[in-house]
């Protein structure tokens, strides 16, 4: 059984994002830049399932030649093998998609395992719309993932608590946070991981168009909160929730 | 402009969510819904009631009996020919359909809007709302997503919308619903409540968790919330959880208890109104950003609090 995951290069969930002073966007240079949380998890699960019939691991990743880097992160976690395409232009989730669409037709995996969102764009689309353009089941925000011979029983985190589907092979699964803890790549596996095969294609390679239908006109920070106040103690505290109204 | 808007209900009421999107859906022009699930007629029916609406779709068919993306998308899509927008609030339904009928519709998704700045033009948070992006599209569909916490609700009564069943595009066969596990809470929803009382990592563990948050959160009629890290340590279940990755809240007053405030937590709570947070730690960053904060062992503190209240 062959399992897909794309993962994605993204600014470091621990780095504050500065917007750039001309509002362009957020500035990502020199920054640290890591592989996506929800990636990781994404890449751990498939490892996870070796066990249970998955024999092959290809990750796949769609940006800059840098994008390579993060391959190789999933390589040594114990990937099989990598795609990059190459795109210096930003691509949306619909165009990567469509893109993932076409790998999906020649790699032929039972399996895509997403993270559910990009911590940058925050946007939360590709493994839903992936599954809208292949017409296969999609089961978002996996926290629990059990995969038998033709189907995947996958247990959901939604509003209020959980659900569980149940969807036939192929199928597309987003991870949550809680679906499992990512093992760090160890020294031996990062060398390893420097001679296993990475392709490199672009996307006029597979015919697909990604130009982008959003345009972004500014980025700016967020309304700036006015500096609050320090209350001394417990009778300070309830005083001013009394004044708001809050409490009687 | 005909928008659509996806009315989010647990097949006996409307739910709030709803709400929100129909007041972002009439800054674009018609607003019409879509009732789908089985058994929907009282839900139909209160749906026609919102201030505002025009016609109410709805869709009776156990294939939509628990908002199954795969049989959903298909249903909107046949719709899309007389719409020229599709809006769902950024709940999870609504992000696991609306990216769905996007791609069948070959448009991009415009995720989780703040404010409608004209008919092709939105603004949304990128970066754990570090940052504001405004986007304008050049799709002719649109398929929009809205936070809720940024639109007014709109009024639940004073409406006339009118019902109209629409032909089922039936069960796709592609996935199952096998269960579900719903939390029982007696306390407001978060996203809707006005006050939120939320817990961090410091409450060590969740016997202090429910015997120090949750009476405080009893006397302020409170909802109850927590950080990532005391839902990872298992204090809390998960859909207690706000931030990034778990419910976006903007209540008139967000206490924060023993939590530090990382960038993540901050992503869900930070347009709240008035935030207080108390914590023992007086460089945390979650004091930042506080409007009113209380240095101190929350052991002591909380308790006194709700004691005095």
């Amino acid at each position: 059984m062959k399992v897909l995951v794309p993962v994605k290069r993204v600014l470091d969930y621990n780095v504050k994002p500065r917007v750039k002073a001309d509002g362009t966007g957020v500035d990502l240079a020199n920054v640290k830049m890591s592989m996506n949380p929800f990636d990781e998890i994404a890449v751990e699960e498939a490892i996870r399932l070796k066990d249970k019939g998955v024999t092959e691991i290809v990750v796949v990743s769609i940006g800059e030649q840098k994008a390579q880097e993060t391959l190789r992160t999933a390589l040594a976690m114990g990937a099989d093998r990598a795609i990059l395409i190459v795109s210096e232009e930003k691509v949306e989730p619909l165009g990567v998609a469509k893109l993932l669409a076409k790998i999906v037709e020649e790699e032929k995996p039972d399996l895509v395992i997403l993270g559910k969102q990009a911590i940058d764009d925050d946007n939360n689309q590709t493994g839903q719309m992936l599954a809208g353009l292949l017409g296969v089941g999609q089961a978002t925000f996996a926290s629990k993932v059990e995969l038998a011979s033709d189907s995947v029983t996958v247990t959901r985190e939604v509003d209020g608590g959980s659900e569980t589907e149940k969807l036939s092979l192929p199928a597309i699964i987003t991870t949550d946070l809680r679906l499992n803890e990512p093992r760090y790549a160890s020294l031996p596996n990062i060398m390893k991981a420097k001679s296993k095969p990475l392709a490199q294609k672009t996307p006029a390679d597979y015919g697909v168009d990604v130009s982008p239908r959003l345009t972004t006109l500014k980025v700016v920070e967020p309304a700036k909160r006015t500096a609050g106040v320090k209350v001394a103690d417990v009778d300070e505290l309830v005083a001013k929730l009394k004044a708001m109204g809050v409490a009687k | 402009m005909k928008t659509l808007v996806w009315v989010e209900h647990d097949g006996k009421v409307v739910k709030d969510a709803t709400l929100a999107v129909v007041t972002a859906a009439s800054k674009l022009g018609d607003v019409h819904l879509l009732v789908a699930g089985s058994g929907v007629d009282a839900v139909a029916a209160e749906a026609a009631k919102i201030a505002g609406v025009g016609k109410v779709h709805v869709a009776d068919d156990a294939a939509y009996a628990h908002a199954l993306a795969e049989n959903v998308a298909p249903l909107v899509v046949s719709l899309m020919g007389d719409h020229d927008a599709f809006l769902v609030p950024a709940t999870s339904n609504g992000k696991n359909i609306a990216p769905r009928v996007a791609a069948l519709l070959d448009v991009m998704q415009i995720s989780d809007i703040l404010s409608v700045e004209s008919e092709d033009t939105f603004t949304r948070p990128i970066y754990a709302g570090n940052a504001i992006a405004t986007v304008q599209t050049k799709d002719a569909k649109k398929v929009i997503s809205v936070r809720g916490t940024a639109f007014e609700k709109a009024a639940t009564s004073g409406g006339s919308g009118t019902i109209e069943a629409v032909a089922s595009t039936g069960e796709k066969g592609l996935s199952t619903y096998v269960g579900s596990e719903i939390a029982k809470s007696e306390r407001p929803e978060l996203t809707s409540a006005k006050i939120i009382v939320s817990g961090g990592r410091a409450l060590q563990n969740s016997e202090n968790f429910h015997s120090i948050i949750e009476p405080l959160a009893d006397k302020l009629g409170a909802g109850v919330g927590a950080s990532r890290a005391a839902v990872d340590a298992g204090y809390v279940p998960n859909d207690y959880q706000v931030g990034q990755t778990g419910k976006i809240v903007a209540p008139e007053v967000y206490i924060a208890i023993g939590i530090s405030g990382a960038i993540q937590h901050l992503a869900g709570m930070k347009d709240s109104k008035t935030i207080i947070a108390i914590n023992k730690d007086e460089d945390a960053p979650i004091f930042q950003v506080a409007d009113i904060g209380l240095v101190g062992d929350l052991f002591k503190i909380v308790p006194e609090l709700t004691e005095k209240l």
